[in-house]
């Protein structure tokens, strides 16, 4: 089989381990930053972490763990902020963000051996020059992620998806918010090797986004949501090789490619389904005995009128089962608008 | 039609899970309730027991939302005391024995969540943190769900339910936790005529089943069957505090009396220069 035999490099084999744990990690963490409408949260932590590398090769520490714990403190401190609920809360985020590129920027030209040309390794990603020891790191950070989000699944769900409700049912809504802070840092960090810091959130968001268009729960999300992160990570990877582009840009591509396939796929299937199937929500009515629409039987069920057509309850829907044919009786009770 | 369950097996649910307890569910003395450290409703005495229905009325502004607020935690008691189930609030780690059903009209976040995985969010108050569904969670959801009658709609996602449907889905979630109280925000808000009948329904079979009820609300008609008492709240005070006389049930008599003479307070009783209490003392509850 063509292709094998990239797997016989140690690089590679280190490329294709880093892009599988971000493909997993990212999403399961991601999910959550969507359900609240945080996506961007991530990308702004990416700009903290910058600052975080900086310092590692500004002092010759490893720039994983300073990035890791730069990433950490900046969650934190977006968590806090968000807490307060100010006005201002977006305008402060903005400038955390802006402080970390920034920092990142001035930190690097200050070490004796920087060159802008060091950043771009952590700005686009460089998954083929993945060390030993960052792989080390990455698996560590990957399972503990995974652990707490898998552990943790009902808790976060809760607050992710109404946090006034968690606290009313005496949840630890706070401590939880700082743990998903805590968890997007780490994932951050785990994916900075591959997509690269200024690409992060996008793995942690648009497998997501292709799972919000064809889900319909939220724990068959969360596992389409994984299966494309693998997907185009390892993919991505891979493909990289032969084209001879970045890979990080690559995966990134091919996820919004996966993106746009399944946008259309839900469109034209809600197009097909439309005509035929109405939700009682875009329906604005249920359907039932005394709803005021006339019951007509029909074979072993009961359909209702509605505009001359015979809706039949099918699940969260109705079936139309076509123009109704049948004289009306002159006193029909009033329609709904 | 969504056929709703007999209350039968909902009665036995409250009755197992909730030994009856003497004293009070809720009382609140002297409370002021507020945010940061401005109250917007004060003087609050109020005692609910077990089997209660109220309604709190009162124009908006008043501060009922507030006071339900403070109840739930999610409102700062600034002054008095609160108590739950005889505990201060501030000891009372037992947020499970009351459920809430807020004032929303969507449920859910930008990823899909089926009723399933909503009502089984509210069972997350009786679980430890790292703790799996055991079997008696999984069924207490089944229950709340065939209770509020959306078994047939379990594995829908909630954003393609009708607005009466996804308040139903939130009063699941708040019984999936078997409490004592159920505490709604304006639970008829925005939805239509026939789901109102379906969700007094609703109501009507929890109180049969045995639940205390505190339920805000402008609209006090779809209540009126099972009623005990009708507290107004105006211009952050409890303006009156009254019971129902006539048996819960006696839609004819009770219903006709109580609802034009509540009407201008509920309506705010702009520039009448009545008392704040006026039209609920002159009504027969």
């Amino acid at each position: 089989m063509p292709g094998l035999e990239l797997l016989q490099f140690d690089f590679m084999q280190r490329a294709l381990i880093a892009a599988l744990l971000v493909g997993v990690t990212a999403p399961s963490v991601g999910i959550y930053l969507v359900q609240r409408r945080l996506a961007l949260i991530g990308d702004g932590l990416g700009h903290v972490a910058l600052t975080g590398v900086a310092m590692g090769v500004l002092t010759g520490t490893a720039p994983v763990l300073t990035a890791l714990a730069c990433a950490v403190a900046g969650a934190v401190a977006v968590e806090l902020v968000r807490v307060r609920g100010r006005a201002s809360a977006d305008v402060l985020l903005a400038v955390l963000f802006y402080g970390g590129i920034a920092g990142g920027v001035v930190l690097i030209g200050l070490s004796p051996e920087g060159t802008p040309a060091n950043l771009t390794a952590y700005l686009f990603g460089a998954i083929t020059t993945t060390t030993t020891f960052d792989l080390l790191v990455f698996a560590v950070l990957s399972v503990g992620v995974l652990a707490v989000t898998v552990g943790l699944a009902p808790r976060l769900f809760a607050v992710s998806n109404d946090e006034e409700y968690a606290r009313a049912s005496g949840m630890n809504v706070a401590g939880t918010n700082v743990l998903l802070a805590v968890l997007t840092a780490a994932t951050v960090v785990v994916s900075m090797r591959v997509v690269g810091l200024l690409l992060i959130s996008a793995l942690m968001i648009v497998p997501n986004a292709v799972a919000q268009q064809v889900a319909d729960s939220f724990r068959r999300s969360l596992l389409i949501a994984v299966a494309v992160g693998v997907l185009v990570s390892v993919t991505g990877t891979y493909a990289s090789y032969y084209t001879n582009t970045a890979p990080g840009g690559t995966i990134v591509l091919l996820a919004i490619a996966v993106f746009l396939a399944a946008t259309a796929w839900a469109g034209v299937r809600r197009t097909r389904h439309g005509r035929l199937h109405h939700t009682p929500a875009e329906h604005g009515h249920e359907h039932g005995p005394g709803c005021g629409h006339p019951a007509v039987p029909h074979g072993d069920h009961v359909d209702y009128l509605h505009d001359g057509h015979r809706h039949a309850i099918h699940g969260a829907h109705y079936d139309d089962h076509g123009i109704d044919r049948t004289p009306v009786p002159a006193e029909t009770p009033q329609e709904h608008p | 039609m969504i056929i709703l369950t007999p209350s039968t097996p909902l009665l036995i649910m409250v009755l197992m899970t909730n030994p009856p307890s003497a004293g009070p569910l809720i009382e609140l003395r002297h409370a002021a309730v507020g945010y940061d450290d401005r109250p917007t409703i004060r003087d609050v005495d109020l005692r609910i027991d077990r089997g209660e229905v109220v309604a709190l009325v009162g124009p908006n502004g008043a501060g009922k939302t507030t006071l339900v607020r403070g109840i739930l935690g999610l409102a700062r008691v600034l002054d008095g005391e609160l108590l739950l189930f005889g505990v201060p609030a501030q000891r009372f780690r037992e947020r499970h024995r009351i459920g809430y059903v807020p004032q929303r009209h969507t449920v859910g976040g930008a990823i899909p969540s089926s009723v399933q995985e909503v009502v089984s969010s509210g069972r997350l108050a009786r679980r430890p943190a790292w703790s799996r569904a055991t079997a008696t969670d999984r069924r207490a959801v089944d229950r709340a769900i065939e209770t509020v009658g959306l078994g047939e709609l379990r594995d829908c996602p909630v954003s393609i339910l009708s607005g009466g449907q996804q308040r139903r889905t939130l009063i699941a979630r708040a019984l999936a936790s078997e409490p004592e109280i159920l505490v709604m925000d304006e639970p008829t808000a925005g939805v239509d005529a026939a789901n109102q009948a379906n969700l007094a329904r609703t109501l009507a079979d929890l109180v049969t089943a045995g639940m205390t009820l505190l339920v805000v609300t402008h609209e006090i008609g779809p209540l009126l069957p099972v009623l005990t008492r009708v507290v107004v709240v105006e211009a952050g005070r409890i303006a009156a505090d009254r019971a129902r006389e006539t048996a819960p049930g006696d839609m004819s008599a009770s219903g006709e009396l109580l609802l034009p003479q509540t009407g201008p307070v509920l309506a705010g009783s702009g520039g009448r220069p009545s008392g704040p209490a006026r039209g609920v003392e002159g009504a027969e509850l």
